[in-house]
This record gives structure tokens, C-alpha cells and sequence, in this order.
């Protein structure tokens, strides 16, 4: 007993997230996570102080540990100066290493995010790089956002960005020398081997579930994980 | 009470703004959603305030939306929040100034954690400097783009040709602030007014001449949580947050939203329209949503740039209502331009929200 919560414990914000927690609920009461699902940090803090590696293990494969929205309100209003948010991030982080994450529908998600957000990063320098990205995928973004993409070089141009060009300014094309540089770091540092360990597990659970998973993100897989919710998350 | 007193007191809600020389890292989210603001947030440093500020093209993301969405590890955040400071130190400059609220929540966890663990600020350096070769000094001041402009606000005050001031009643316009989580909730000491009295937002907001609003959801969050919008089967987390302000704003009938966050301003506009078409359900006047502003964009506005300088024709809710409301000009018949008045074309409109 001990060796899972021994791994939580070498995570910085494990440390700095969690001293004796009091389990006063105050957490629960300010998140913004618990109004809208099946979810309690207080609940989350209890299991892990408990240090049992089953319990925890059970933790990592559930849809819980993902409902969290990363605010940190609970940082702000914790009377221990505990953060449930960081816990959580270190969770999530075990989760992908040990493998644990595509156990649930919410965790399997992470594959959704590292074919977007992740590819982003490496490929262009930016979290978010939007032209091309349309109403289909967000059509909460309405018709002044297909304006937009329609007319995206000509936008920017007007509200002065320097798209894809040389030099400093809005969106502009980050050297090669540098995404290099950013690519070295995530070489040393681990994030390549999270991002490779995210899609080994992925390519088993999807053939496990039957379902086609090739590169990019226009393949069954990646369109369940994106848009499929069982509807059993919520409070009411 | 004693002034010293008083002063003591307040102390720790205050924060040490630079006044000059600052190394501008730029937003993921805004370039994408708000390019007008980082456009005009430089204007007015460069030319109303006569400020140095500079930015290289070699910086990058900080991987926060990755690191909040949980693909991208500590280390490799941090390391690749250790290069943005070695541009900063190779570059001469000391005074880190993100335009990003996710961003400057990242520097400051960065720089408390290894102010806390200091070996895990030396195993940082060798990261770095493996992958990179190079090395850095932590910045003297940090202080989030929205700071200076807090910072400088009298002055702005001073040079305004508009103020947040109803022209037709000669009332303070009725304004709803929204400072973004990762500004004060996980460090407080580290924004203006701290987690409790934040007062970056509401003190350009009365130096200008409007009056902020306070409501019991004033600190709820706009509903991002990196995942929960990111991913498609998770918006609904999203949309019930943002749902769940605006019905608590929505009494104290706010003629206009001011935010601080990049990403706040883009769903508090675009979750109202899809409140609208999901629901029929509105939060401004006579059909319309409440407007939202970057700080930036509300700084143009009493500044007197034009509108669609500042990019208020990329926002799904109208702002014209509340330009009429203030009396500030602009060209209807120019709203939808490119470079040079190149006509690109009407956006379509929704079916339930009024739009101009």
C-alpha cells in the first residue's frame, strides 16, 4: 500500500495541493464543477489522503477525475490552503503515464485535446491556431465567426496582425529555429512521451472498441471521443 | 482611522507594476479572437503613454491551454516558460508583461514553485539548457498586460475623448467586470485588490466614468475549463457557467461586460448567442445581448479610436447600442471592411439575436 501514492507524492502540486485536508466541504461549495457534475473535490482529497493505492487506481480510471475545469476557485476558499484543482492536475497526470486515462469516456477525450491543442503547439508555436477551424466543430461560434474564417487574411490584415509573415506581430510565422527549440523541450522534458503514450494507448482502446483511428482527427475514434457523452455525468 | 493603519491594511492587495521597458508576450487566444486588442494595447504604450515595449518574434506559446488540458507535462511547461525568459534576458529587459490571464497564472505558478522547491528550478535550467543552450534570470516584475494599463489608467483618463457615461442621462453606464480566474484566485497577492476586492477592472471602469456592478456570480467562471470546451461532449459545462452569470447580472440591467481574461470576453459574447438560438432566450435590451469588451477595446473607446480599429465587428453581440449610449462615432457602412475599404461581405444573422 502506498507505492501509486508515493508517484501523486513526487508531483510538486501534490505537495503543495493537499495538507490534511479537513474535509469542511468548502471546496465543494465554491466549484463551479460540482454545479454542473456528478462531483465532489472534497470527495477526491478524502480518497487520496487515505493513501490506498486500489482506491486510488479506481480513481484514475474513473469519469470523475476529469470533470474538473482547472478555475482553481477552490485554492482561493480552501481554510487549509489546500488546492483539490492542483490534486487533480496531478491525477490526471498519473492517469496518462500509468496508461489509466481511456478506461473512461471523459479521459479518452485527452486524445481529442493532444490532436488539436498538442499539434498546435508543436506545429505552429501557438495553443490555438484557428484558421480552417469552422462552425462545424463550433457552431456555438456563430455567423460572425464563419465571417471570419471566410475572410481570415483580410480581418487580420485590417486589425493590424502580421498573419504568417517575417518578424514580430500578431500570428506571425514563428521561425523554424524556434519551434525547434520548443520541440528539443518536449523532448527532454517528457511531454513527447506523454503525447506518444496518449496515442498507444488510444490506438489499443480504439481497436478494443472497433473503431477506426488514423492520423489527424477525421477518423471514427477521434469524432466518438469528441462528440459522445452517455448523458450519466450531471447533477439532475 | 490612522492613515498608516489603513495603508497597512491594504498593503498586501496592492501589487508593484513596472513603469517602463516590458517584454510583451502575446496571447494564443486573443491573437486568434481579438487581434484588434493586442493591435491596440501596443498603440496605446507606444503612443499615448511613450512606453518601451518590446517583443520577440521568437517567443512561443507558453503551452497553457496544453498544460491546462492536461497534455502537456510540468517540466515541459516550465521549461518552455524558462526559454520565454531567456528572450526576455538575452533581449535586456526585466519586466515580463503577458497579455494572457492563463499565461500570467503559468509565470506566476512557475516562479512561486520554484521559489518553493528550488531544485526543481535548478533541474529547469539543465532542461533548458540541453535543449536549448540557453540561460536565464526570473523577471524582476511581472505584471499582466491589464496591470499597466490599470497602472496608467489617470493618465488614459486625462487624454480621453469619451467616458462610460450615458450621454443621454448623464448617468455612469452600468458596467459588469469579469477578471478571469487564473488573474488572483490561485496567488492573490499576485493581482490588484487580490481574490477578494480584485480592482484592476473596476478601477479603469470609474476612473473612466462608469459605475461596476456587483452581483452574487461576480466570480463565477466563464465556463472555459480548458477540456470542458475544448472538447465538443463537454460544452455544456461551458455554456452553464457563462448561462449562470448572466442570469445573475441580469437584473441590475449591466449596459456592458468588461473582462480581462482573452478567452472571458469570447465565450461571455458567443455563449449569448447560442443562449439565444438555443433557447430564445436574451440578456439585453429590446432582443439584443450585453455587449462584451476586452479592457483593451474599452480603453480605445474613451481613447476615441475608431471601432473597427479596435475589432468590435468580430464580436457576435452588437456593440452599436452601446456606442449610441456613449455617443461615440463610427460608420456603419464601413463596419465589415478590409485594408483600404475592400468590401468583404455581411456575416449573416441569427435568427433570435437581435444584431445591428
Amino acid at each position: 500500500m502506498g507505492v501509486i501514492y508515493d508517484k501523486l507524492n513526487s508531483d510538486v502540486r501534490f505537495k503543495e495541493g493537499l495538507s490534511a485536508c479537513i474535509n469542511c466541504g468548502t471546496c465543494t461549495a465554491i466549484c463551479a464543477a460540482s454545479e454542473f457534475y456528478n462531483y465532489e473535490p472534497r470527495e477526491i482529497t478524502n480518497t487520496v489522503q487515505t493513501k490506498d493505492d486500489e482506491k486510488i487506481i479506481e480513481l484514475l480510471k474513473s469519469e470523475t477525475i476529469w470533470y474538473c475545469g482547472e478555475c482553481m476557485s477552490c485554492k482561493t476558499r480552501c481554510p487549509r490552503g489546500n488546492a483539490p484543482g492542483l490534486i487533480i492536475m496531478a491525477l490526471r497526470a498519473l492517469s496518462q503515464d500509468m496508461g489509466y486515462f481511456v478506461e473512461s469516456e471523459k479521459g479518452r477525450q485527452q486524445l481529442a485535446v493532444k490532436r488539436t491543442v498538442g499539434h498546435w503547439i508543436l506545429d505552429f508555436g501557438y495553443c490555438l491556431y484557428l484558421e480552417g477551424v469552422g462552425t462545424d466543430m463550433h457552431p456555438e461560434q456563430g455567423p460572425i465567426w464563419d465571417w471570419k474564417q471566410k475572410n481570415w487574411k483580410e480581418v487580420f490584415a485590417r486589425l493590424g496582425a502580421n498573419y504568417k509573415g517575417d518578424g514580430p506581430g500578431i500570428l506571425r510565422k514563428i521561425p523554424e529555429e524556434a519551434l525547434d527549440e520548443i520541440r528539443a523541450i518536449f523532448k527532454v522534458t517528457g511531454g513527447m512521451a506523454r503525447y506518444e503514450k496518449i496515442e498507444e494507448c488510444s490506438k489499443k482502446k480504439a481497436a478494443e472498441m472497433n473503431l477506426t483511428l488514423d492520423d489527424g482527427i477525421d477518423n471514427e475514434y477521434f469524432k466518438h471521443i469528441y462528440s459522445y457523452n452517455n448523458q450519466k455525468h450531471n447533477v439532475r | 482611522m490612522k492613515i498608516e493603519g489603513k495603508k497597512a491594511i491594504w498593503k498586501e492587495y496592492q501589487k508593484e507594476i513596472a513603469d517602463d521597458k516590458y517584454f510583451y508576450v502575446r496571447s494564443c487566444v486573443r491573437q486568434n479572437f481579438f487581434p484588434g486588442s493586442e493591435t491596440t494595447f501596443i498603440r496605446i504604450l507606444r503612443e499615448e503613454l511613450g512606453k518601451d515595449i518590446y517583443e520577440h518574434p521568437c517567443h512561443t506559446t507558453c503551452t497553457g491551454i496544453g498544460y491546462h488540458g492536461d497534455i502537456v507535462p510540468l517540466d515541459t511547461m516550465m521549461t518552455v516558460v524558462a526559454r520565454q525568459f531567456a528572450l526576455m534576458t538575452e533581449a535586456g529587459y526585466e519586466n515580463l508583461a503577458p497579455s494572457c490571464i492563463t499565461s500570467f497564472g503559468i509565470y506566476t505558478e512557475v516562479m512561486d514553485t520554484w521559489h518553493h522547491f528550488p531544485e526543481v528550478e535548478a533541474k529547469v535550467r539543465e532542461y533548458l539548457k540541453k535543449a536549448t543552450g540557453r540561460e536565464f534570470k526570473i523577471p524582476t516584475n511581472l505584471a499582466h498586460a491589464s496591470d499597466i494599463i490599470y497602472k496608467f489608467r489617470k493618465e488614459i483618463a486625462a487624454k480621453a475623448k469619451f467616458k462610460l457615461i450615458n450621454k443621454e442621462t448623464g448617468k455612469p453606464l452600468k458596467v459588469v467586470d469579469h477578471i478571469g480566474c487564473h488573474y488572483a484566485k490561485m496567488f492573490p497577492t499576485k493581482g490588484i485588490g487580490g481574490a477578494e476586492y480584485p480592482s484592476v477592472l473596476s478601477g479603469m471602469v470609474e476612473e473612466w466614468g462608469g459605475e461596476v456592478i456587483d452581483y452574487p456570480e461576480r466570480r463565477h467562471c466563464c465556463g472555459f475549463g480548458f477540456r470542458q470546451y475544448l472538447v465538443q461532449a463537454n460544452r455544456g459545462y461551458s455554456v452553464a457557467c457563462s448561462k449562470a452569470k448572466f442570469e445573475s447580472m441580469e437584473s441590475y440591467k449591466p449596459d456592458m461586460i468588461i473582462t480581462n481574461c482573452p478567452g472571458c470576453p469570447m465565450f461571455l459574447d458567443k455563449w449569448q448567442y447560442a443562449l439565444a438560438e438555443m433557447e430564445n432566450r436574451t440578456y439585453g435590451e429590446n432582443g439584443h445581448g450585453i455587449p462584451v469588451f476586452t479592457y483593451e477595446e474599452v480603453a480605445g473607446m474613451v481613447l476615441g479610436y475608431n471601432p473597427w480599429d479596435l475589432g468590435l465587428q468580430t464580436h457576435q453581440v452588437s456593440c452599436e447600442p452601446l456606442l449610441d449610449k456613449i455617443g461615440i462615432p463610427y460608420n456603419p457602412d464601413e463596419k465589415y471592411d478590409g485594408v483600404n475599404g475592400i468590401k468583404l461581405g455581411m456575416p449573416e444573422k441569427p435568427i433570435n439575436l437581435k444584431c445591428c
